[in-house]
């Protein structure tokens, strides 16, 4: 039930670079089960936008087999917490969690098919915001956002990203791409999707340059938006 | 445009443009992600400070991994070097890449090269070697562009995860760019870097993915400890003149091929190999309170 722009990523066979070889620097021990999973963390906490209070995940998987052992629940909650794939504080993140009156659970489940390193983050906000994304961490510390409050999406944390929730109606690509022409940002990768014809839909966009506060709050104000956010780079 | 698809395309560019494979590395780089020589450079630097000070750490390291399965086996490795049948520098370089692989396991900070499981082989052949041949921080830089333009090729013709193609993908891989770096340092031709890839990479073929209890500790760590020592001796062979009758390229293909015939249940899945010993099972009925398989 989602349309896909044919601006969807064609890098598969693009070479890695120099830093995806000799890099990234992380907190061991392993690329996918932790510094991947930190980067999960960090992409949720700034989806949620603002500072988390509670925390359910459920690990899928080998996640869910091998949390324990990896460190893979303390570098969720890590990233959560806004701390990054180096920092020495990830396996201290438990306890540091509940220093900052954090509440979270872990629990194990079977998602089928689903990628076997994948995790559904259900957060909750101080304002009482709340957001639930599942994603999985797909090899080498890359990680592969592939759904928020339910909308099919398609993210990795590597580029800026505007997400943009708005009601699906003809001409809004348009409307919120101009904004983006007119500060001169370039978009590298986008996907819209939506639950039906005429309802609430969601415009993930993938930049080159960063999104500026002004970019957003004028996507925000354009018309049939009803909100709309950036996550900069992980 | 720096355009290569294989290491034959490096060294027949370097040929062209009277270039080492470094300075191509350099330069791809600089194009590719458009960021200043300085800056990539810059970059280099601070992974080869973070790799250094994880060795030392490693060689003095007490702590256990959270499951208990290693740590502090680099201390004792070190403290015997001098008394060992292969001698200081082979003793210290492996001492040096099961350290940096006991920092991984107990949450330290590592450089992933190529990936977390391998981290601790290509630094302690740098760092060993340096040692011993007093290089100076442009031949390691040069050592470290060379290894990354290797894995870069390996990533893009064959695999460097464990899920994918097995340990040789990544300990083999690691092991292929050490010795490229060892041949650096020991100031070798192109022809030579090839060379020594290609023997390391060889000998670490059909490697299989088989931790215990699903953790990157056994026998990951001290299989970086002898990945190192495979490294350094393919240097030595390539040095002396002895050549790959399979050259690089055919080599890597090959390791692709090996990879894809190795069943799941030797790729990382912890469901066959030493995995799935007693021993090992014991181990993870211990650690999960039930088998994961």
């Amino acid at each position: 039930m989602y349309i896909v722009l044919q601006m969807q990523r064609l890098a598969v066979f693009d070479l890695h670079g120099v830093f995806d070889i000799i890099g990234p620097v992380m907190i061991g021990p392993s690329s996918s089960h932790t510094a991947g999973a930190v980067r999960l963390g960090l992409i949720a906490g700034k989806i949620l936008g603002e500072p988390a209070v509670a925390v359910e995940i459920n690990l899928h998987g080998s996640f869910a087999q091998t949390y324990k052992g990896h460190g893979t629940d303390k570098a969720l909650l890590a990233g959560i917490m806004g701390f990054s794939t180096e920092d020495e504080r990830i396996r201290n993140a438990l306890d540091i969690a509940v220093e900052r009156g954090i509440s979270y659970q872990f629990c194990c489940v079977n998602l089928g098919e689903a990628h076997p390193n994948t995790a559904v983050l259900y957060l909750t906000g101080s304002s009482g915001k709340t957001a639930r994304i599942i994603g999985a961490s797909v090899g080498g510390g890359n990680v592969m956002i592939t759904n928020i409050d339910g909308y099919d999406v398609a993210l990795t944390g590597q580029y800026p990203a505007l997400i943009v929730v708005h009601r699906d109606c003809p001409g809004i690509i348009a409307k919120v791409t101009n904004v983006l022409a007119r500060y001169e940002v370039n978009i590298a990768f986008m996907r819209v999707s939506r639950h039906s014809r005429g309802a609430e839909a969601l415009m993930i966009l993938e930049t080159d340059d960063l999104l500026s506060d002004d970019v957003v709050e004028e996507c925000r104000q354009v018309c049939d938006v009803e909100d709309a956010f950036s996550i900069p780079a992980v | 445009m720096i355009n290569f698809k294989s290491v034959k395309d490096l060294v027949d560019l370097g040929e062209s443009k009277n270039a080492v494979i470094s300075e191509l590395i350099i330069a791809y780089e600089m194009e590719s992600t458009q960021i200043s020589r300085e800056d990539v450079l810059r970059k280099m630097k601070n992974n080869w400070q973070v790799m250094q000070e994880a060795a030392l750490r490693g060689i003095a390291n007490e702590e256990k991994s959270v499951s208990g399965l290693v740590g502090g086996d680099a201390r004792r490795l070190a403290g015997y070097g001098d008394y060992g049948y292969t001698g200081a520098v082979v003793m210290k370089a492996a001492a040096y890449a099961v350290g940096i692989s006991e920092v991984n396991a107990i949450m330290g900070r590592i450089v992933a090269c190529p990936t977390a499981g391998s981290c601790g082989i290509l630094p302690a052949a740098i760092l060993a070697a340096a040692e011993k041949n007093k290089n100076t921080e442009d031949e390691i830089l040069a050592a470290l562009f060379t290894a990354a333009g290797i894995g870069m090729i390996i990533d893009q013709n064959a695999s460097i995860s464990g899920a994918e193609g097995g340990c040789q993908a990544e300990c083999g891989s690691a092991a292929g760019m050490a010795a490229a770096a060892l041949v650096v340092l020991k100031g070798g031709t192109s022809k030579q870097i090839c060379d020594g890839a290609a023997l390391a990479i060889k000998n670490m073929l059909g490697l299989v993915c088989d931790p215990v209890a699903g953790l990157v500790e056994v026998p990951c760590v001290k299989r970086n400890g002898f990945a190192v020592v495979q490294a350094m001796v393919a240097a030595d062979m390539a040095m002396a003149g002895i050549r790959s009758v399979i050259p690089i390229d055919e080599v890597i293909e090959a390791m692709k091929n090996i990879g894809a015939a190795l069943p799941k249940s030797l790729r990382e899945t912890s469901e066959g190999g030493l995995a799935a010993t007693p021993t090992a099972q014991a181990i993870e009925q211990k650690l999960y309170g039930h088998k994961s398989i």
